[in-house]
């Protein structure tokens, strides 16, 4: 692999008169580093736009104290979470209890690498780029089935059984709804896709009612991916104490957190991706300008995870087998139909 | 068909509710007008309890530090958990030379109390009533055994409740 | 149906024990329920009572009447009102002390306020069981209402000790109707939200229909009463079968329904509500004049015997039931509490149900622990 023309290596080459191999590592260095702080903030302030936003749901004022708006509070949160012993249950199967967290925060952080956040800012194009993420987020399940598994408890063993159904059933009709926007945009690359909807416009546009069914599928898969109410059986508070990370403190029980909240941000941004045109500025009114690109997508972002949340402080939880018959006799179906209907649409030319 | 009626039936209920929380944050969102909680410890100095609001039992001292109580001990018979607790001695009256109660000391234990109010309806002189303070955490259970009359304290001289 | 058969012989499933409680979000308090279970599927529920055991009777039968009342507040601490009013109104009956009418409605008022009370917490922890958890914020919100409306007149918010044996223990302050007619019509347009909402949303509906279902003959049996009961078919309100206060000219119907599950148990405590309101709206306008509290011996003595007072709390059917031998405190005071009687019914709903099933069907009987256990 050869290290691309980009602005780090430019700049270390040219400059600072590295050589390219050494320029190439450095730069894969700063990148994550880079990618890590970002994410870790992401996660405390999606944290802190929930409290914020459920608040206001409920009424409430929400954290208000720590900085502007409550800004800090999440951090402070996080710098006591990071003080907290680390503990478990006497019986625990240590070697799966310790690894687990990090089955999940790895691939939440694994699947932000090739979000394109703007044209000219995008840490990995794989050609590949929708699967990749599916396929790596789906990894996720492991650390919450271990998790259950290793705790001991069983509590948590039930909920990292509900997680194993919940995830495989709902992956199935996410990867159905990618299959058929694939079928409008003809790519799996990320920056293609973009690049498709720059020239038809948003797919939820040009691919009209085939894109609106699948966007609405999506939506509710994906909120049954990031283990959110309706579909947080796997954590179920009333039922379960708090399922699979009952049994985890400080930084692990923090692992978890966070990894919810960035998969929150990484479905949304799949949301964006596909159906809302990505970085892309509403009627192309900045799309010349760069790195403005990153503000539209966040916001579109931050829109779609807007939406996760008033699902989550407006309905109650399913049950299990609701969760199943949902997915299983409505979602899975009518998104198979929706990938025949998808393509008939493209065949005929009806898009825009 | 049913299968699709079903669909839209289940969306339209689920955005009626979406409305009435939506509703809620978009108005709290740009106004904060329909929040309802208080933030409590800022707004101390406001605060203003009902007047019958029981926090504490208190006794009452006139400006002279002269109360009420003449240890008649009704309020310890009447409370039900053994919160109150009168020390009293006797002493010749000079008047009419005769010896009378005072009191020493009301000791009223705060961990106990129930605040059902058993022994201000028992008081036949009014000298116990309703405080309204409610802020009683403490690091220590001792700080919770007071003692209502105020040192050097003594009872209002010829004092006659108008209910007797 | 074969192939499930030969599953069934291949794979050997075991059955297992859960301990739900003392400490669990779902269990309203310091409650345990020993599940026996097969995988989610619930076979034996067994609660297990006794965590918050206060010995209240006990220390009934060693205080005055007059005391008993305020430790009545700590049993069903929802309905502390109605549990007062139970104590005086078995020694008004039992001593023969008349009370008058204003006492009468102030206590039927205060009744139905804390019904209302009692149900939007009820319906508050109810969503958040099933897992909506704005529903206890707006709960709380309109109950906040009620509890002002306590706190001015009686002085405390949740253990009123209002009722005293001969009347109430204060005047009804003088905000009080205004208070608890803005109350009414502010929750007559907050009402139809709680059923927007959750009642009429469809993954509640799901989650509540046709689950735990209880027949009028089993609910009988097992001696359930209040909403949980009549949700069933079964005629057991207090309030009309055996007035006391002032509910015998009041109009107002007892809500039934037929279905027996734990949305007709939603439902009933839903119209409950409604009807407290109206009960509310025909006492508030003419309260009639007169003493708050009728004279009353300085120390009262129950004539050797036995005597039963019952109350419709919002729970249901409240007793107390005294044996005295003419003495100041009672020889033996038994409370018949609702909550203790509604448990009995969970094991036979929760029969082949799933675990969210159980917290669904532990939430619409509505116990309070500290009733249970006393």
């Amino acid at each position: 692999m050869t290290a691309n023309k980009t602005i780090i290596t430019d700049f270390l080459v040219d400059q600072m008169q590295m050589p390219v191999d050494i320029a190439f590592w450095v730069e894969i260095v700063v990148v994550a580093a880079v990618y890590l702080g970002v994410f870790a903030l992401l996660g405390l302030f999606l944290v802190w736009m929930e409290r914020r936003a459920a608040a206001f749901f409920q009424q409430r004022l929400g954290p208000n104290r720590r900085g502007p708006a409550g800004l800090f509070q999440t951090i402070a949160d996080a710098l006591k979470l990071v003080s907290k012993e680390i503990t478990g249950t006497e019986k625990r199967d240590k070697f799966l209890y310790t690894i687990a967290p990090y089955f999940v925060i790895v691939t939440a952080l694994m699947a932000l690498a090739v979000l394109p956040f703007s044209q000219e800012l995008q840490a990995f194009d794989i050609n590949l780029g929708v699967f990749f993420i599916t396929s790596v987020s789906s990894v996720a399940v492991i650390g919450i089935f271990l998790a259950g598994w290793a705790s001991n408890n069983k509590f948590s063993l039930l909920g990292g059984m509900r997680s194993g159904i919940q995830m495989i059933s709902y992956e199935l009709s996410i990867g159905m709804v990618i299959v058929a926007m694939t079928v409008l945009t003809g790519t799996l690359q990320l920056s293609e896709i973009i690049s498709f909807q720059q020239e038809h416009g948003w797919s939820i546009w040009s691919g009209h009612i085939p894109a609106i069914i699948g966007f609405m599928i999506f939506m509710i898969a994906g909120t049954a991916e990031s283990n959110r109410t309706p579909f947080d059986l796997v954590e179920a508070e009333s039922e379960l104490g708090s399922g699979y990370h009952s049994e985890y403190s400080g930084m692990n029980f923090a692992y978890y957190f966070l990894a919810e909240f960035v998969n929150m941000f990484i479905i949304s941004a799949m949301v964006v991706i596909l159906f809302f045109g990505g970085w892309l500025s509403p009627f192309g009114i900045t799309d010349g300008i760069p790195y403005v690109g990153v503000f539209w997508f966040v916001f579109k972002t931050l829109g779609v995870v807007m939406l996760m949340m008033w699902f989550r402080w407006t309905f109650p939880r399913f049950r299990i087998d609701q969760l199943l018959t949902l997915e299983w006799k409505y979602l899975i179906p009518i998104s198979m139909v929706n990938i025949v209907f998808m393509a008939l649409v493209v065949w005929l030319g009806l898009t825009f | 068909m049913s299968y699709f009626g079903d669909i839209a039936s289940a969306t339209k209920t689920l955005i009626s509710g979406m409305k009435i929380t939506g509703r809620y944050f978009f108005v709290n969102f740009f106004t904060r007008k329909e929040i309802i909680t208080v933030e409590y410890p800022d707004n101390i100095d406001t605060l203003k309890m009902f007047d019958r609001f029981r926090g504490e039992i208190v006794m009452y001292h006139d400006e002279n530090n002269q109360h009420r109580c003449d240890a008649c001990t009704m309020c310890e018979i009447a409370c039900p958990n053994g919160s109150i607790e009168i020390i009293w001695d006797k002493a010749i009256n000079e008047e009419t030379g005769k010896p009378k109660k005072f009191l020493e000391e009301h000791i009223y234990h705060l961990e106990m109390c129930t605040m059902c109010g058993l022994c201000i309806e028992a008081c036949p002189a009014d000298a116990i009533m309703w405080g309204q303070n409610f802020h009683h955490a403490t690091q220590d259970r001792s700080h919770l055994t007071k003692s209502l009359n105020q040192p050097g304290s003594s009872f209002i001289p010829g004092y006659k409740n108008p209910k007797k | 149906m074969g192939n499930q058969q030969f599953l069934a012989d291949k794979i050997r499933t075991q059955e297992y024990h859960l301990n739900m409680g003392p400490q669990h979000p779902a269990t309203h308090g310091v409650m345990r329920m020993v599940l026996k279970l097969d995988g989610e599927e619930i076979r034996d529920v067994e609660p297990v009572m006794g965590y918050i055991h206060r010995s209240i009777e006990k220390m009934s039968e060693h205080i005055t009447y007059k005391q008993i009342i305020h430790l009545t507040d700590r049993l069903d601490y929802l309905s502390s009102h109605q549990n007062n009013e139970a104590v005086a109104l078995l020694v008004e009956k039992a001593t023969g002390i008349e009370v008058n009418d204003r006492i009468k409605v102030i206590r039927t008022i205060m009744s139905e306020l804390s019904r209302i009370a009692s149900h939007q917490l009820w319906w508050a922890v109810m969503g958040m069981d099933t897992g909506a958890l704005t529903t206890f914020f707006y709960g709380f919100r309109d109950r906040e209402l009620i509890n002002d409306i306590f706190e001015e007149t009686c002085g405390s918010r949740l253990t009123m000790n209002y009722s005293v044996i001969g009347g109430v223990r204060y005047d009804l302050h003088e905000n009080f109707v205004k208070r608890v007619k803005d109350f009414i019509v502010h929750f007559r347009k907050k009402l139809p939200e709680y059923d927007q909402l959750l009642s009429n949303n469809v993954i509640f509906r799901k989650r509540t229909e046709g689950i735990g279902i209880l027949t009028k003959e089993q609910v009988i049996a097992f001696g359930m009463n209040g909403p949980t009961a009549r949700a069933s078919g079964f005629v057991c309100d207090i309030r009309k079968k055996i007035p006391y206060s002032a509910y015998d000219r009041v109009h107002f119907e007892e809500i039934m329904a037929t279905e027996g599950d734990a949305f007709a148990r939603y439902k009933v405590r839903i119209l409950e509500m409604w009807e407290s309101m109206r009960i509310i709206e025909q006492l508030i306008d003419d309260i009639p004049e007169g003493e708050f509290k009728v004279k009353t011996k300085a120390v009262i003595k129950l004539p050797a015997g036995e005597h039963l007072q019952r109350v419709e709390t919002a729970r249901g059917d409240f007793g107390v039931y005294a044996i005295s031998d003419g003495k100041k405190n009672p020889f033996r005071l038994k409370f018949r509490s609702p909550s203790f009687a509604n448990m009995h019914g969970l094991n036979k709903m929760s029969e082949g149900t799933k675990i969210a099933d159980l917290v669904v069907n532990f939430s619409t009987i509505d116990v309070v622990v500290p009733d249970i256990d006393r």
